[in-house]
């Protein structure tokens, strides 16, 4: 029998290779477990089931898969199949992932609660009255609940890391140009970058090597500069961990997460790691307003393609073009692309765009410069990935300012192109909480060794309680 | 300066599609005339996902064109987005050039028949062509009154350079000549077809009028749609006429675009909503900045050789103006220099019979070319032109038809002449009478009877003769 809610990708590979588990047996299982609890979770927009000879493993559904559904989220796409694959997708076939399906999400990425899909809201499986974090909600679902061994999701502003960090795993958001674009259906074009969700940090390593490296068909690649290593080692030594003033003491971090990120930074420093305060004030202050300037205005642009004309939904009846664009995209838009739109487009129209768009830009050269300046110092910086645990279906639907917060402490990093990692350190009141691991470009290595060694420390049970 | 001491000031907007093997933005073949939507991927569709990926020959080719427009090359260029909705555009947003293009501050000479002028160029950067929309039910293939509209995507990405220049042209005429110097230009880069039948070259005019001696500009329009050089003349002359009435009859000129109607040489204004755009500008984000290496800039220069107007300067010493113009521009001074013997007739049988036999001048002999041409006054005139439509075969050789002679022996031309004045008594009647034009008709008669071997000075003696003068 076979544990999916405790079986990692690592452990699974090590059963096929083994030969004591079939590829049909093992994707037989996540099937059966989505079978018992996706409809209370509803991880999933689009149960595949492919059988295969690797580890299978799920899509958010902005990563475009040839030939299976690809909606986004989003009644604009309803019935979309691409004709062809995602270079993430095509890297996981050549490395023989089978697809279990395709994971709910927030409309378009915009959200942190996967309560602004246009298919209904995936629910956490440690509390299924409480979301699982966004946009990425259902790949994050999908692996805490054991219904996937591992996913891919994507991260704007933070919807990798925040929602693992809600659901109690393990979320990369790589250095930006590491993992391709391609066939990522847009959000941000600066800010969107694919990363793994998985149970354990080496899980994470293992499905960041395959993803990662340059991709003739995405110009903002590069070639990492050296191979994914598999974190090994257990200590710290001689480990640099800032820890940002502001990051940490922010209003609106609740104390659980506090307590529990303080008592992970203590850990590290017994693990030999050298624990400094530090401080990034423009990054916090300003990194969210600059976000919601530059990620609808690129939004604002990228989402004009839907247009009714090619593919996707198209509103009925006669008229003008005009007429067919407005209809098309106020049927199949739903509010928060809506909103973003519209923010998006004022922050771009002229007369505005220097005092938004340009202003935006400067402003994220500075955050930039403020994390480099950082990395003198430090090789990481440490923070709760979330200021709260997952809260309340509903909670904060109706509050777009309070939904934005929850990316309060993912967006300054991700401005500045870094990446992060976010590790379970904790329960708060049952509920999981994340810290959040960042260095500079291109050190996910460092990130990995770190983020594993305080894993092994920390001996967090990813199982839900209430599954075990 | 046109008439009353009005002055022209004409800027042009010129797009030319490049003829790289593949489109600006994905893989897709870029060609012309093919089934519609035949030449069309996910990328060049906009579908979900898909990211561009900048094609480095078309880079290279707006490289070579912006130093053979004088112009600086950016050492980082960047590419923006511009965003307007229509079909023929699938990404809602087309790629093009914005505050830093690949080519900008450049000038390039216009020589004419009373000196050069200096045109400024304002810049040129490299972008993608939209999709090509065709109206059905309207008139005319235009949107107003169309029952429906089709796309074909397969224009779509072609990559397109567009070039604006300052407002330093003054006539039509002017703008003519400027725009068949760069349409050359580019065709010798290689770069591009630059039909402007087939579209691969357009051109859009920005008129205005000022009295002499005025400074700064009075309110401009645009001109679109004018498919042919000597559309773009008409229409920019039919223009300036137009605000100098309206001027001159204590009106202002409206800022609108127009429409050239080069079938009546009217001017209406284009029913258009793309009047009141915000295009939104923003750097792509999608694309990383393009920085030409000095290897690019260097090997772009080195490609550029010696520009048409120049080589128009240097024929001009040696013939006059037009002719030196007409060889440059049609591309024919490169035969030209092959040719030996006397300048001016080697120039005229380039621009006038050989033209006319349609002869690739590239495939000419030019050795062989000037003995014919050397010979053309003792040979049969049929044979001569029969020379001419043969001379770009590999294989052509002048003696064969040097060989032949003319018929100019009175004794063979009698009998000729004779017959055809009696089968046309009428003409001879009136020739008599005082119509001496009808000289040519008997010419032409005895010619097709000899089937071009007749000499024709002989021909003419011999007919004066006969017709009693």
């Amino acid at each position: 029998m076979i544990d999916t809610l405790r079986l990692t990708a690592e452990e699974a590979a090590g059963l096929l290779e083994r030969g004591e588990v079939s590829g049909d047996e093992l994707a037989g299982a996540y099937l059966g477990a989505i079978e018992e609890r996706d409809a209370e979770l509803h991880a999933y927009l689009h149960v595949v089931g492919e059988r295969g000879a690797g580890v299978p493993i799920a899509y958010k559904d902005v990563i475009t898969t040839k030939g299976i559904p690809t909606t986004a989220g989003s009644r604009i796409l309803e019935g979309y199949t691409p004709v062809f694959d995602s270079t993430v997708a095509s890297r996981c076939k050549e490395a023989r992932l089978p697809v279990i399906g395709k994971t709910n999400l927030d409309e378009f990425a915009m959200g942190s609660s996967t309560e602004n899909s246009a298919y209904g809201p995936s629910r956490n499986p440690w509390d299924p009255e409480r979301v699982p974090g966004g946009s990425s909600g259902g790949s994050a679902a999908a692996v805490a609940g054991g219904l996937a061994p591992w996913a891919l999701g994507t991260d704007t502003g933070g919807s990798v890391k925040q929602p693992a960090s809600l659901c109690g795993v393990v979320g990369l958001r790589p250095t930006y140009g590491t993992v391709s674009r391609y066939g990522i259906v847009a959000f941000a074009s600066s800010l969107d970058q694919v990363g793994p969700i998985t149970k354990t940090v080496r899980d994470n390593a293992r499905l960041y090597a395959i993803v990662a490296g340059k991709d003739p068909c995405d110009s903002t690649t590069v070639e990492l500069p050296e191979p994914v290593a598999l974190p090994e080692g257990e200590d710290l030594t001689g480990v640099r961990v800032g820890v940002p003033r502001e990051m940490n003491e922010a209003e609106g971090i609740a104390p659980g997460v506090s307590e529990s990120v303080e008592a992970a930074i203590r850990l590290a420093e017994e693990l030999g790691a050298d624990v400094e305060e530090t401080s990034l004030p423009r990054s916090v202050e300003y990194g969210l307003a600059c976000y919601y300037l530059v990620a609808p205005a690129e939004a604002s642009s990228n989402l004009a393609r839907y247009d009714g004309v090619r593919y996707g939904h198209r509103a009925e009846g006669d008229g003008d073009l005009t007429a067919l664009y407005a209809r098309t995209r106020w049927e199949g838009f739903g509010a928060e692309p809506k909103r973003r739109i519209l923010l998006g487009t004022y922050a771009l129209s002229a007369g505005y765009y220097e005092a938004y768009y340009g202003q935006a830009q400067k402003v994220r050269t500075v955050i930039a410069q403020e994390h480099a300046a950082a990395f003198e110092r430090f090789d990481v910086l440490v923070s709760p990935t979330s200021p709260t645990v997952a809260f309340r279906i509903g909670e904060k639907a109706e509050d777009p300012l309070a939904m934005y917060l929850s990316d309060l402490l993912t967006i300054p990093a991700n401005m500045a192109g870094l990446p992060g990692l976010s590790i379970p350190c904790g329960l708060s009141d049952g509920l999981p909480v994340g810290l959040q691991l960042i260095g500079p470009q291109f050190s996910e290595n460092t990130l990995f060794r770190v983020g594993h060694a305080l894993e092994r420390a920390l001996d967090f049970d990813y199982v839900p309680e209430r599954l075990r | 300066m046109s008439a009353n001491g009005w002055e022209p000031v004409v800027g042009l907007e010129i797009h030319v599609q490049l003829k790289t093997r593949t489109k600006m933005f994905c893989r897709c073949e870029n060609v012309w005339g093919e089934e519609p939507n035949t030449r069309t991927c996910p990328v060049c569709l906009a579908h979900p996902g898909t990211l561009p990926v900048p094609n480095r020959t078309a880079v290279e080719w707006t490289l070579k064109l912006g130093v053979a427009l004088g112009c600086e090359i950016a050492p980082r260029a960047l590419f923006h987005r511009k965003n307007y909705f229509y079909p023929d555009l699938p990404k809602g947003y087309q790629i093009s050039q914005y505050d830093v293009p690949l080519a900008s501050e450049g000038r390039f000479v216009v020589p004419g028949p009373d000196g050069d002028r200096e045109i400024g160029i304002v810049r040129a950067h490299l972008e993608e062509d939209a999709a090509k929309t065709v109206h059905v039910g309207g008139t005319a293939g235009r949107i107003h009154g169309a029952e429906h509209s089709l796309v074909d995507f397969n224009r779509g990405g072609t990559p397109l350079v567009e070039i604006v220049t300052q407002p330093d042209i003054r006539s039509g005429e002017e703008a003519r000549r400027f725009l068949q110097l760069l349409r050359q230009t580019v065709v010798e880069l290689g770069i591009s077809d630059a039909e402007m039948e087939k579209g691969s070259l357009r051109c859009d005019a920005n008129v205005s009028v000022r009295k002499a001696g005025e400074g700064g500009f009075r309110t401009k329009t645009e001109l679109k749609n004018m498919n042919s050089f000597k559309f773009v003349a008409d229409g920019i002359a039919a223009e300036v006429e137009r605000q100098v009435g309206v001027y001159e009859s204590g009106g202002e000129v409206v800022q609108q675009t127009l429409h050239f109607d080069p079938a009546r040489g009217t001017i209406a204004p284009l029913r258009s909503k793309e009047e009141a755009h915000d295009y939104r500008y923003f750097p792509e984000p999608d694309l990383v900045p393009v920085e030409p290496s000095a290897e690019q800039v260097a090997a772009a220069r080195e490609s550029v050789g010696e520009l048409p107007g120049a080589r128009i300067r240097r024929l001009e010493q040696e013939l006059d103006f037009d002719l030196a113009y007409g060889l440059v521009t049609s591309g024919r001074d490169e035969l030209f220099a092959r040719v030996p013997g006397d300048r001016r007739a080697v120039a005229n049988v380039l621009m006038n019979q050989l033209a006319a036999a349609g002869t690739d001048p590239a495939a000419v002999n030019g050795e062989e070319l000037g003995k014919l041409i050397a010979a053309r006054e003792r040979i049969p005139r049929q044979a001569f032109l029969d020379a001419l439509a043969a001379s770009g075969n590999g294989d052509f050789r002048a003696d064969r038809y040097l060989a032949e002679e003319t018929v100019s022996d009175a004794a063979a031309l009698d009998p000729v002449i004779d017959r055809i004045l009696a089968a046309n008594a009428e003409q001879v009647e009136a020739y008599r009478g005082g119509k001496a034009g009808l000289l040519g008709f008997f010419v032409g008669q005895v010619m097709k009877e000899t089937q071009g071997k007749a000499d024709a000075r002989a021909v003419n003696e011999r007919l004066r003769e006969k017709l009693g003068n």
